[in-house]
C-alpha cells in the first residue's frame, strides 16, 4: 500500500512519457498534449531527447497548468515509462504520491516498483501481439493504445483525440479508422480493468482563449518570412535546423508567384556555416534581406565574417538557437550560454546588437523587426533563441501584423539622388547618427560604386592605413551603437505588488519560470520587482533599474553569469550589487529553482550578524 | 600613399565601343602590385574584355578574397561595386551576391592560395551549386603577400626562392572544377593575352559556372630556375589544345578559318564561339575525355591550355531554385509580406 496519500489534482499536473527514440511514440505524445488543449486547459510540453536518431531514451513531458504557468515545473506526477533501459531512474522520479503507467505484458519483480506511488499496469505488447500481426504496427499502435488508456484514467474527452486525429490524416483517411480503434482498445481495457479516473483528472476549462500552441523555430522562420527576407543560407546543426526548413515550408505556401509559379526566395543549404554567413553577406551587401540560422559551434564558426559584417557594415540577420557548450557541449539541451560570444562576436573592437525573445510570439516579432534593424543600423543582427523555445511546442499570443507597415531598409542612395549630384562617401556621417549612406551595387552608370572592404578605410571607402581615419571610423561606429540603444525593443518592467528593495533581471526563455517564482516568492511574503531585458546595446533604464535598487539578482542559464557580466562592463555597475542566479545542467530553469535561490539569499539577508557591543 | 587614383584625362582619338565607353571607362585605379606582375595583365584582359563586350561597367560586381590577386579588383572596372572579402570566403560571398540579384554579371577574382588551400571547400561547391559567375584564379604557385610560401598549386618538386623543395602533390584546380561539374572551364597564361581575352569574354557571356585558371607568374618569388610557374617554364611547357574566337551574338558570324579546322560553339544567349583546333584529337565537349587529356599531359609536364570543357544547354543556381525573373532584392514589401490576413489564417490553424 502507498505509504503517501495519492495526489488529487484537477488541472495541475505533470505527466511525462519515457520512450525509446525513433519508436513513433512523438506523435502520440503531442496527441495527448494537443487534446488537453483543445479541452482549454493550457499545457507546457517540452522534448527531452538526445542526439540520436534512434535507440537511446527520449522523454516528453507535459505540463497541465490551468492557471497558465507555461516554464518547466520539475518532477513528475505520472509516468508513463515504456522504456526499459530508463526505468529505475523513472520510477525514482516520481513525486511520492504520484503514479505510474507501465506495460504489464511480462512479469516485473515488485522491486522494481515503490510503495508510495500508484501503479497502474496495462499489457499493451500482449493487447498488440493479439491485435496485430505487422511488427511496425504493433509498435506505432501500441503508443495509440496507452494515449486511450489515459483518455479514461485522467477521465479526458476522447472525442477530442478523435478529431484531432482526424485533422492529422486528413487526405490519407484510411489511417482514421485503425487509429481511433487502437485509441479505444486502450481506453476500453482502462475501463473495464482499471480504477478510472486517477486521483489527477482534467476537466474543461476555459483557460486557453485565443492563445496558439507553436514551435519557436516555426514561428522565428514565419518572422523572416513576415519581415521579408528573401534569401536564406544555412548548414544543419542542432537545435537550429527546423527553423531553415520551416522557413522554406513557409515561403513556399507564401511566397510564390501566382501566375509563373516561381519562387520570392533562395534557400540554399550551405557546406558549413562559413559558407553560409557568408552567403548571407553577400546577399545583403547587394540589397536583399537575408538571414541564416544556427547554434553556439556555428556562431563560433562565424566570427571572422561577422567582424566583416561589423566593420564593412553589412546588414546581417543571424539566428542563434542556443543549446548546451562548450564545443560540441550538449548539443540537445537548452542553455543562454552564447551571450557574450554573440555580443562581442570576431576579434578586433566590436559590439553587436543582440535580441532576446520569450517566447515564440517574440521570435516573431524581434526576427522580423531584425531585419528592419539590420537595414537601418547596417550592422549584424542576432536573435537569440534556445531550445527551449525554438523546439518546443509553447502557447502564446496570436502572431500579429499591421499591413501599414513598410519595410525600413534603411540609408540606401537611389540613383536619383545620385544623378542630382548628392554627395556619396559609404562611409559618410551625414546625420550624426553613425549610420551612413549605402548604395546597391549597379544602382548608376558613374557615381555611387565603391569598394567593399574587410582593410580600414577612410570616408569614400578608399583604402587607408592612416592612424586617424581609423580611429575616426571606429568611433563613428561606437555612435552608430548608441543610436542602436534607442532602436531596440525595450526592457519589460513589473513592479512588485508591495515596495521592495530587491529586483531581479532576466531574458529569454527564463521569462515564463520567473513570472511563476515571483508568485510563489509573492506567496511567501517576499516581494521582488523585474525587469525582462529585450536587447543588448541595454537602454539606460537598465542601469536606472540597477541603481533603484539594493540587490538585483540577474537569472540565467549560463555557468558563468555572462548577462550578468554584459550588464557589469556596458553600464559599469558594481558587481557586488547583481547577484547570479545560475541554472545549467541542460534543462530548461524552473519557477522551483529560481524561487529557491531567490528566497534563500533574501533569507539569509534577514539574519543580523551578531556583533560585539562595543562600550 | 596607400591609394592611387589615375588621371582621368585621356585621348580624344581613342577608340569607343557600342556604349560609347573607351578603353579607359574599364580601368580601375593604379597598380600597387610588383612591376611585372602577371596579375596586371589580367587585369589588363578584363579591362579589354569587358570593353570589347561593351559590359556596362556598374553591371559587373567584382568579389575577390584576401591575397596578391584578391586585390586587383581595385585595378580595373572603377564604376563597378568591389567587395574584397575574407580568406578564401570569396565563393560564398559571390553565391549570396548573385542570389539577391541575379541581372548583374558576378566575376569572381581569386588566387591559389585563396582557392586551393584555405578556400578549397567554398570554391568546390561554388561551382557544384552552378552559381552563374567567372571565377578567375590567378595561379602562381606562391603566397605573395607574405613573401614566398608555397601554395597547394606549387608542383611537387618545384623550388622556392630560397632553395626550400616541394614535397606535397599540387591540387590541379582544373580538374577539379571538371570534376565538381563546372560548365566552362579554361586554363590560360597571363603572359597570352591573345588567348585570355576571348577565354574571358566567352566565359563572361557563359551561363553557369565557369572557371578559369590563368598561371600567372609571380615576379618578386617564383619567377626562377626550378619554379614551374615562372614566365619561361610556362612558354616552355605549356601546349593549347585551341584558340578562341569570341563572336557576340549581337554580330553577324563572320569567320575566317578554313572550313573543318573551325568548329562553331552556340552559348545560351546567342553568342558563339569560334574554336580553331590545335590539337585535333581534344573535343571540349566531353567532361570524361577532357579529364582523362589533362591528366596524361600533366603526367608528361605539359601544362594544358585553352578551353578545355564547355556545356552547349547549361544551367545555373536561379534555375534550380526556380527564383523569380525580377531579382530578388527588388522585391518590394508588397511582394514579399503576405499580410494580415494570411496570418490570422495560419494563427487558426494553430489552436
Amino acid at each position: 500500500m502507498p505509504q503517501s496519500s495519492p495526489i488529487s489534482s484537477v488541472n495541475d499536473f505533470v505527466v511525462r512519457f519515457a520512450n525509446v527514440n525513433g519508436s513513433g511514440s512523438a506523435s502520440a505524445n503531442e496527441l495527448f498534449a494537443r487534446a488537453v488543449l483543445r479541452m482549454g486547459i493550457p499545457v507546457s510540453p517540452r522534448n527531452i531527447f538526445p542526439s540520436n536518431i534512434q535507440g537511446l531514451p527520449t522523454w516528453y513531458e507535459v505540463r497541465v497548468t490551468e492557471a497558465g504557468h507555461l516554464g518547466a515545473r520539475g518532477g513528475v506526477d505520472l509516468m508513463v515509462a515504456m522504456n526499459p533501459q530508463t526505468w529505475d531512474k523513472d520510477v525514482a522520479s516520481i513525486e511520492p504520491g504520484g503514479y505510474l503507467l507501465y506495460d504489464s505484458t511480462r512479469p516485473i519483480p515488485p522491486a522494481k516498483f515503490r510503495s508510495d506511488i500508484t501503479v497502474v499496469g496495462v499489457p499493451l505488447t500482449a493487447i498488440c501481439n493479439r491485435e496485430y500481426s505487422d511488427p511496425r504496427q504493433r509498435q506505432l499502435f501500441k503508443n495509440i493504445i496507452y494515449l486511450g488508456a489515459l483518455t479514461a484514467l485522467l477521465d479526458m474527452d476522447v472525442g477530442e483525440v478523435e478529431k484531432l486525429i482526424g485533422e492529422q490524416f486528413k487526405g490519407k483517411d484510411k489511417l482514421i479508422a485503425p487509429n481511433v480503434r487502437a485509441l479505444h482498445l486502450g481506453r476500453d481495457y482502462a475501463l473495464t480493468n482499471l480504477p478510472c479516473p486517477l486521483g489527477l483528472r482534467l476537466k474543461r476549462a476555459q483557460a486557453v482563449g485565443d492563445r496558439i500552441f507553436i514551435e519557436g523555430n516555426s514561428a522565428a522562420a514565419l518572422g523572416a518570412v513576415y519581415g521579408g527576407a528573401t534569401v536564406c543560407a544555412w548548414y544543419p546543426i542542432a537545435p537550429s535546423p527546423s527553423l531553415a526548413e520551416a522557413f522554406s515550408r513557409h515561403c513556399a505556401r507564401l511566397r510564390v508567384a501566382r501566375e509563373t509559379k516561381k519562387n520570392k526566395f533562395a534557400v540554399v543549404q550551405a557546406e558549413d556555416e562559413l559558407a553560409s554567413i557568408g552567403m548571407v553577406i553577400g546577399a545583403a551587401w547587394n540589397g536583399a534581406r537575408a538571414f541564416t540560422a544556427t547554434s553556439g559551434p556555428g556562431l563560433s564558426l562565424m566570427q571572422e565574417f561577422i567582424g566583416l559584417a561589423y566593420f564593412a557594415e553589412v546588414p546581417t540577420v543571424l539566428i542563434d538557437v542556443q543549446r548546451g557548450g562548450p564545443s560540441t557541449g550538449m548539443p540537445t539541451r537548452t542553455q543562454q550560454s552564447d551571450i557574450l560570444l554573440a555580443a562581442y562576436s570576431s576579434h578586433g573592437d566590436t559590439k553587436h546588437v543582440l535580441l532576446f525573445p520569450e517566447d515564440p510570439a517574440e521570435a516573431f516579432e524581434f526576427t522580423a523587426q531584425a531585419f528592419d534593424l539590420a537595414d537601418r543600423l547596417q550592422t549584424p543582427i542576432m536573435v537569440m533563441l534556445d531550445l527551449d523555445i525554438g523546439m518546443n511546442h509553447r502557447l502564446c499570443q496570436p502572431l500579429t501584423w499591421d499591413d501599414s507597415r513598410k519595410y525600413d531598409r534603411g540609408k540606401v542612395m537611389t540613383a536619383a539622388e545620385l544623378e542630382a549630384g548628392k554627395d556619396f562617401g559609404r562611409y559618410l556621417d551625414v546625420d550624426d547618427d553613425g549610420i551612413p549612406y549605402r548604395t546597391y551595387p549597379g544602382t548608376h552608370p558613374t557615381e555611387g560604386s565603391f569598394f567593399t572592404r574587410g582593410t580600414s578605410r577612410d570616408r569614400y571607402a578608399r583604402y587607408t592605413e592612416d592612424g586617424s581615419a581609423y580611429v575616426d571610423n571606429m568611433q563613428r561606429l561606437l555612435r552608430k551603437f548608441e543610436t542602436a540603444k534607442e532602436l531596440v525593443p525595450r526592457p519589460v518592467a513589473r513592479a512588485a505588488l508591495k515596495p521592495t528593495r530587491y529586483g531581479v533581471i532576466y531574458f529569454g526563455s527564463t521569462s515564463p519560470p520567473m513570472d511563476e517564482a515571483v508568485a510563489m516568492l509573492q506567496d511567501d511574503g517576499k516581494h521582488v520587482d523585474m525587469l525582462r531585458v529585450r536587447a543588448f546595446p541595454f537602454h539606460q533604464s537598465v542601469a536606472d533599474f540597477v541603481a533603484d535598487h539594493d540587490f538585483v539578482f540577474v537569472v540565467e542559464q549560463n555557468r558563468d553569469a555572462q548577462l550578468r557580466m554584459l550588464l557589469v562592463n556596458e553600464c559599469s555597475l558594481d558587481p557586488v550589487r547583481l547577484v547570479p542566479v545560475l541554472h545549467y545542467d541542460g534543462t530548461p530553469i524552473t519557477a522551483r529553482f529560481i524561487a529557491n535561490a531567490i528566497g534563500d539569499h533574501l533569507d539569509a539577508l534577514k539574519i543580523t550578524p551578531l556583533r560585539k557591543v562595543v562600550s | 600613399m596607400t591609394y592611387l587614383a589615375k588621371p582621368k584625362f585621356y585621348h580624344p582619338a581613342l577608340p569607343k565601343n557600342e556604349l560609347g565607353y573607351t578603353h579607359r571607362d574599364y580601368e580601375g585605379s593604379v597598380s600597387t602590385l610588383c612591376a611585372g606582375c602577371g596579375h596586371d595583365s589580367i587585369s589588363g584582359a578584363i579591362i579589354q574584355a569587358c570593353f570589347e563586350l561593351s559590359v556596362e561597367p556598374h553591371k559587373v560586381a567584382k568579389l575577390s578574397g584576401i591575397g596578391c590577386s584578391s586585390k586587383t579588383p581595385t585595378y580595373f572596372l572603377g564604376h563597378s561595386h568591389g567587395f574584397n572579402s575574407v580568406h578564401g570566403r570569396m565563393p560564398s560571398v559571390l553565391t549570396g551576391a548573385n542570389l539577391a540579384n541575379r541581372d548583374l554579371i558576378y566575376l569572381g577574382v581569386s588566387g591559389d592560395g585563396d582557392s586551393a588551400s584555405i578556400g578549397i571547400g567554398q570554391f568546390v561547391h561554388a561551382i557544384r551549386r552552378g552559381v552563374n559567375m567567372l571565377y578567375i584564379v590567378e595561379n602562381n604557385g606562391v603566397y605573395g603577400l607574405t613573401k614566398g610560401q608555397f601554395s597547394a598549386t606549387a608542383d611537387r618538386g618545384s623550388k622556392s626562392k630560397r632553395g626550400a623543395v616541394n614535397s606535397d602533390s599540387s591540387v590541379d584546380l582544373v580538374a577539379m572544377a571538371l570534376q565538381v561539374g563546372a560548365t566552362f572551364v579554361a586554363r590560360s597564361f597571363s603572359g597570352d593575352k591573345r588567348q585570355l581575352v576571348p577565354l574571358i569574354k566567352a566565359a563572361i557571356e557563359h551561363r553557369g559556372a565557369a572557371f578559369i585558371d590563368v598561371i600567372s607568374p609571380c615576379i618578386a618569388f617564383n619567377n626562377h630556375v626550378g619554379s614551374t610557374k615562372s614566365f619561361d617554364y610556362v612558354r616552355e611547357h605549356n601546349i593549347a589544345v585551341n584558340r578562341l574566337d569570341f563572336i557576340t551574338g549581337r554580330a553577324p558570324i563572320h569567320v575566317d578559318y578554313a572550313p573543318g579546322a573551325v568548329e562553331i560553339v552556340e552559348q545560351h544567349d546567342g553568342s558563339r564561339l569560334a574554336l580553331r583546333k590545335v590539337a585535333p584529337e581534344y573535343d571540349p565537349h566531353n567532361r570524361l575525355s577532357a579529364m582523362n587529356y589533362l591528366q596524361e599531359r600533366a603526367a608528361a609536364g605539359e601544362i594544358v591550355t585553352g578551353l578545355l570543357y564547355v556545356e552547349h544547354d547549361s544551367s545555373d543556381l536561379h534555375e534550380h531554385l526556380n527564383t523569380v525573373e525580377t531579382p530578388l532584392n527588388a522585391l518590394d514589401t508588397e511582394e514579399l509580406c503576405p499580410g494580415s490576413q494570411a496570418l490570422d489564417q495560419i494563427n487558426a490553424g494553430l489552436r
